[in-house]
């Protein structure tokens, strides 16, 4: 436990960091996360997701602000948030020219762990990431997810009481993807704090206890998944034009359909936020086929988390990272 | 203290895994001495008829300061090793842990100096063979591998400093090229004090590569002294300069994250 136990896994308050040369990574960021929580933060690259993990794991300096890991401050007491965490970063920091049994064998005696006991804990924790198989071959042999994996692995070793997740799936293919999610699912919610950073909003929505939407070293929005859709009160009606370039004269026209309160545009999709969908659909539907312009599709949806970023920020986050133009 | 040995002790086994992974590296490293000693043992045979090198084998006067000159060699592109931990993510990881920092540093100087220590053992074994005589017994082959172990460790440490000013590869191998061939020349190395102009026996007295090859030749030659000594207290001067150069260049790069 950290060194008060009442306290939270994450304490962050109004944490900046200006990189040398002027850049402004963090503007003044606030988030708590409590013990055993998944908490995850979103946003583009560029957001602040990576600096904001470097300084709770003490390799980076805030230029302002106070920062707390299992209860211990990062700038004052850097050796003891380093005992209590495991740090999966996005670049792997697995050596390739060493086996992954290697690798975690020197894991666990930088962390001081006994012979019989440290054994014991590799075993366990290839039987849980499912790495047994390819433990004794050399990491520069291992596929993409494997490696992943045991960077996982390599964080688990500790048993932390915080588990950082630098964008633990970027790069790898959706069928990897589904794997690790599940293999974060497995460990995740056994006391463990895990902050997770994602620009895949789908990988936030599915993991995340609590998330929060940081843009420019900022907080956008903040809650759990339920909350940051429920916010949106109402339905989405999402509308595929035929002919992409009317897209701005559709915009106009779903606009003033009675009860749409705002229309977002990604490329040829039009997304019309709406309180009720029912009546809304014909309503837009009649609209645009006065109008002339012709639809390939028409659709209603609850909100998703994609909506509330669109919502949130006015740009559209889309994980294929399509050009994206917003409106209001 | 105890964490710093424990932890240096660790990451060594890791270096020395590694190196034991690249058979080729292995093979080559042990060659290398055996070549220059082939090579400068044939090339300058007639040196030796000129007076001033105390003795009529130039294979006898040449071998500690091949010891050196592998040091020289090997350890000056440690860093380029520094340099792949740091890109590759390995120093972050580790970083984030509770290592010893001085021994992520330390653990690769070691193996850099155990490297040429053994280099030098070998190079021996060929000198011994070429008809060398180490009259100063093993007392004296240890200060031989002692002077390319201390010089080693100085240039590992001093190109893992490069590697954290600079952290690019190619500033650490000009750097270094810069260096080392002028540090070569401006020594006993290969060449009899006697017979060198003035300002190149002036400037020798101020190069460490000098200082690790009089501390080796002397100990070669059974000729413990003051001057050897003196020169052995100035190596030992200069490595512990080069580990405070790479510890400040360490602190710095984990200050600028």
């Amino acid at each position: 436990m950290g060194g008060d136990p009442a306290d939270n896994a994450i304490e962050v308050q109004d944490l900046h960091k200006t990189h040398p040369g002027g850049v402004k990574a963090l503007r003044g960021l606030s988030f708590t996360v409590a013990a055993g929580e998944v908490f995850a933060l979103l946003g583009p690259n560029g957001a602040g997701k990576s600096s904001t993990v470097r300084i709770l794991t003490t390799l980076s300096a805030p230029t302002r602000g106070r920062a707390r890991v299992a209860g211990f401050d990062v700038v004052e007491q850097p050796q003891e948030v380093r005992r209590r965490i495991g740090y999966v970063a996005q670049t792997s920091g697995v050596d390739p020219l060493t086996t992954g049994r290697e690798n975690l064998e020197l894991q666990c005696r930088i962390f001081r762990l006994p012979t019989d006991e440290a054994r014991r804990r590799i075993d366990e924790i290839l039987n849980l990431l499912q790495l047994e198989e390819v433990a004794e071959r050399l990491v520069k042999t291992y596929s993409g997810g494997m490696q992943r994996r045991l960077d996982i692995a390599m964080g688990l070793i500790p048993q932390p009481e915080v588990l950082f997740l630098d964008e633990p799936t970027t790069g790898l293919d959706p069928h990897s993807r589904a794997v690790m999610w599940q293999e974060i699912q497995r460990f995740a919610g056994q006391g463990l704090a895990i902050l997770l950073t994602t620009h895949y909003l789908e990988e936030a929505d599915k993991l995340a206890d609590r998330l929060m939407i940081i843009d420019r070293g900022q907080v956008i929005t903040e809650g759990s998944p339920d909350e940051l859709k429920g916010r949106l009160r109402g339905d989405v009606v999402t509308i595929e034009l035929e002919d992409a370039e009317r897209v701005e004269e559709a915009r106009e026209q779903v606009n003033r359909v009675e009860g749409i309160h705002r229309v977002l545009v990604d490329g040829s999709e039009l997304f019309a936020q709406t309180a009720h969908g029912a009546s809304a659909v014909p309503a837009v539907a009649a609209t645009l086929e006065k109008a002339g312009i012709s639809m390939v599709q028409i659709s209603l949806s609850r909100p998703s988390l994609d909506d509330v970023y669109l919502n949130a920020t006015g740009h559209a986050f889309r994980s294929a990272g399509g050009p994206a133009e917003a409106s209001s | 203290m105890k964490d710093f040995l424990t932890d240096t002790w660790h990451l060594y086994l890791r270096q020395i895994r590694l190196t034991q992974r690249m058979p080729i590296f292995l093979v080559l490293s042990i060659m290398q001495p055996v070549l220059w000693m082939l090579l400068f043992g044939q090339l300058f045979r007639a040196i030796i008829k000129l007076p001033g090198f105390g003795t009529d084998s130039y294979i006898q006067y040449i071998a500690p300061g091949v010891a050196i000159m592998t040091a020289l060699f090997s350890s000056s592109y440690s860093g380029i090793g520094m340099l792949r931990d740091i890109d590759s993510g390995i120093l972050d990881r580790l970083l984030s842990t509770p290592v010893s920092r001085n021994a992520v540093v330390a653990s690769r100087v070691l193996q850099a100096a155990t490297q040429v220590a053994l280099q030098a053992a070998v190079l021996v074994v060929i000198a011994l063979a070429m008809g060398a005589r180490p009259q100063g017994g093993l007392p004296g082959l240890l200060l031989v591998f002692l002077g390319a172990a201390l010089l080693a460790a100085s240039l590992a440490s001093t190109s893992c400093g490069l590697a954290f000013a600079t952290r690019r590869q190619e500033m650490l191998i000009a750097t270094m090229n810069f260096i080392i061939l002028p540090m070569t020349f401006l020594s006993s190395m290969i060449m009899a004090p006697d017979l060198m102009p003035e300002w190149i026996r002036a400037a020798s007295r101020f190069n460490p590569v000098d200082w690790a090859v009089v501390t080796a030749r002397l100990g070669f030659e059974g000729r413990f002294s003051v001057e050897l000594a003196t020169h052995l207290a100035q190596l030992l001067g200069f490595t512990a300069l080069c580990a405070l150069f790479v510890s400040v260049t360490f602190r710095r790069y984990q200050r600028s994250a």
